[in-house]
């Protein structure tokens, strides 16, 4: 595979997208659930805020630093997660870190929509924590919640 | 220096990444090694690995000589008086931590100053907080000009009669600046503090004299310097290590061990607790004859005529940004645009070339230059104009192939 090929599979034209024109970017209004999570290795930083109402994620933003795939993979994961369960969005995180490590998964439980445009990612080792990051950030309000 | 003769002693050199000729650029990370440092370890391991300064047998005395001969390597390299004043440590993390937990805490009070400066290494600030937290000392900084260098009037205006301990990085890691360390630790003096100088970035590039400079502590990495990683050096003046208390307390460094009190050993012997770094300091010295052999001063005109050739070169490029001064040591930190470092890196490394990207383990310089990271490329004896060139035309490529995937 040639380089720019093998780049084409990272930076998939979906991922630019959600780069240049984040969902969910900002802050959520009153009471919400805050997690701030860095990458200490490369100084990416993610804040999420979450409203879970009912055993349901109501509403998601995020404001953060970072690269391509760090911000794409924040604006696609709160796109994903926002009207899902706690349930259910803790187990799309668990079907996300099997995509970045090249693992079988679950297709058939959720539709991933842009998600699956980040599978390139899992081919580039040192780039998986920047997709990683915001789904930590997901996991760890809502297990703080819980807890 | 003939550079193709040089590159012949680094076998790693001599590969393809990702279908091309591995362009390393990022010695300021971690430098490669010549085929002397890594036959030295290899003939140390095969022929005489033995444990020093204990035990009568043969391996021992030739494995207690090259130790030891290496920290006489280390000594001469950059001038100290006599070995005892030469500790070997696991690298420059762990020489400052020494200064700061032995002499910084039994010498620093409350109402005292620590002065560092903005554009350190995480490894010459946090020590420095640690000891600011635990004695009621303040931490102050030196301002910074607008190019990343430091003013000896601001020296003179922050340093004061209550500064017991200024630490100063010869060689930044990200802006390249060379630091005025002999004026620094002059003023320091005159005020009755101590100079810390964290050398991991100069002393694989530069001559060092810690007399002339006049330092009191100096630390430095091997594995900057053509060295292994784990080992490293502190100097220090003996008078100031004849009173410091040992951080490590166990085998090696003892002198009579009783039920309830123990005696230490001498210099430089009493901070060396447990089996010392046999092979990487006999590395180490491996590596210093090599750097000795080629030249100094040969290596610092190379990497002055890269770093300048790369400044004009980037200049060509629409949208760099190169952070620090002109005058600078063989190293350029840049941004490109709208493009992330991290994705300047890994567009990069499909061509085959490796630079940096991040926050360079300094975090408090990201925010003076108010970026949340930059791409470094860093040169080294083995690197060459064309490969420069090869650089600027992937970083030229990255923009490009950004720019498409953002119209």
């Amino acid at each position: 595979m040639s380089s720019a090929n093998n780049l084409d599979t990272l930076y998939r034209q979906v991922i630019m997208d959600h780069y240049k024109n984040p969902r969910n970017q900002g802050n959520l209004e009153g009471d919400s659930l805050t997690v701030n999570m860095n990458n200490p290795t490369c100084g990416d930083r993610i804040q999420l805020q979450m409203k879970v109402k009912d055993g349901k994620i109501a509403d998601a933003k995020f404001v953060g630093e970072g690269c391509s795939i760090s911000l794409s993979s924040a604006s696609m994961m709160t796109q994903a997660v926002k009207g899902k369960s706690v349930e259910d969005a803790l187990a799309l995180s668990e079907i996300f870190s099997n995509i970045m490590q090249g693992k079988e998964y679950d297709e058939d439980r959720f539709d991933l929509g842009d998600i699956e445009a980040l599978q390139g990612v899992c081919k580039f080792p040192a780039r998986i924590k920047c997709a990683t990051l915001a789904w930590k950030a997901m996991e760890k309000g809502l297990h703080e919640k819980e807890a | 220096m003939n550079v193709q003769e040089v590159r012949k002693m680094f076998p790693i050199l001599d590969q393809k990444v990702n279908g091309k000729p591995l362009v390393y650029l990022d010695s300021a990370a971690t430098s490669q090694k010549p085929i002397q440092v890594i036959e030295k370890l290899d003939e140390y391991y095969r022929n005489y690995n033995s444990n020093v300064h204990r035990g009568v047998h043969t391996l021992g005395t030739l494995a207690t000589d090259a130790y030891e001969g290496a920290r006489e390597k280390v000594r001469k390299f950059i001038n100290a008086t006599s070995t005892e004043e030469i500790i070997f440590t696991r690298g420059t993390t762990t020489a400052i931590n020494l200064v700061a937990s032995s002499y910084g805490r039994a010498n620093v009070g409350p109402g005292d100053e620590i002065v560092i400066t903005p554009m350190e290494h995480h490894s010459n600030i946090i020590p420095w907080q640690q000891v600011a937290r635990a004695t009621g000392a303040t931490l102050k900084y030196l301002p910074l000009q607008l190019d990343g260098t430091i003013d000896l009037a601001d020296v003179e205006k922050t340093i004061t009669t209550n500064t017991k301990i200024v630490s100063v990085m010869q060689v930044s890691n990200v802006l390249g600046t060379i630091n005025p360390i002999k004026e620094i630790a002059a003023i320091a003096h005159r005020n009755g503090a101590v100079m810390v100088v964290d050398g991991a970035q100069s002393s694989p590039h530069m001559k060092i004299d810690v007399q002339d400079l006049d330092c009191d502590f100096f630390a430095l990495s091997g594995h900057k310097m053509c060295g292994p990683t784990g080992i490293g050096a502190l100097y220090g003046k003996k008078a100031l290590l004849n009173n410091m208390e040992p951080i490590e307390f166990g085998g090696e460094m003892i002198d009579f061990v009783g039920l309830q009190e123990s005696t230490w050993k001498e210099l430089p012997w009493k901070f060396e607790g447990g089996t010392p770094i046999i092979a990487g300091a006999i590395g180490l010295g491996a590596a210093i004859d090599f750097l000795q052999q080629i030249g100094l001063d040969e290596i610092a005109k190379h990497e002055h005529k890269l770093a300048q050739y790369a400044l004009e070169r980037l200049r060509e490029v629409e949208g760099v940004t190169v952070y620090g001064p002109q005058k600078r040591a063989g190293l350029i930190t840049f941004n490109c645009d709208d493009v992330h470092p991290h994705d300047v890196a890994t567009v990069l490394d499909t061509e085959g070339i490796a630079v940096r990207a991040g926050h360079h383990c300094a975090q408090p310089l990201m925010k003076w230059l108010d970026v949340s990271a930059t791409a470094r490329a860093s040169f080294y004896l083995y690197n060459t104009e064309e490969e420069i060139d090869a650089f600027v035309k992937a970083l030229i490529k990255t923009k490009e192939y950004f720019g498409n995937v953002f119209s």
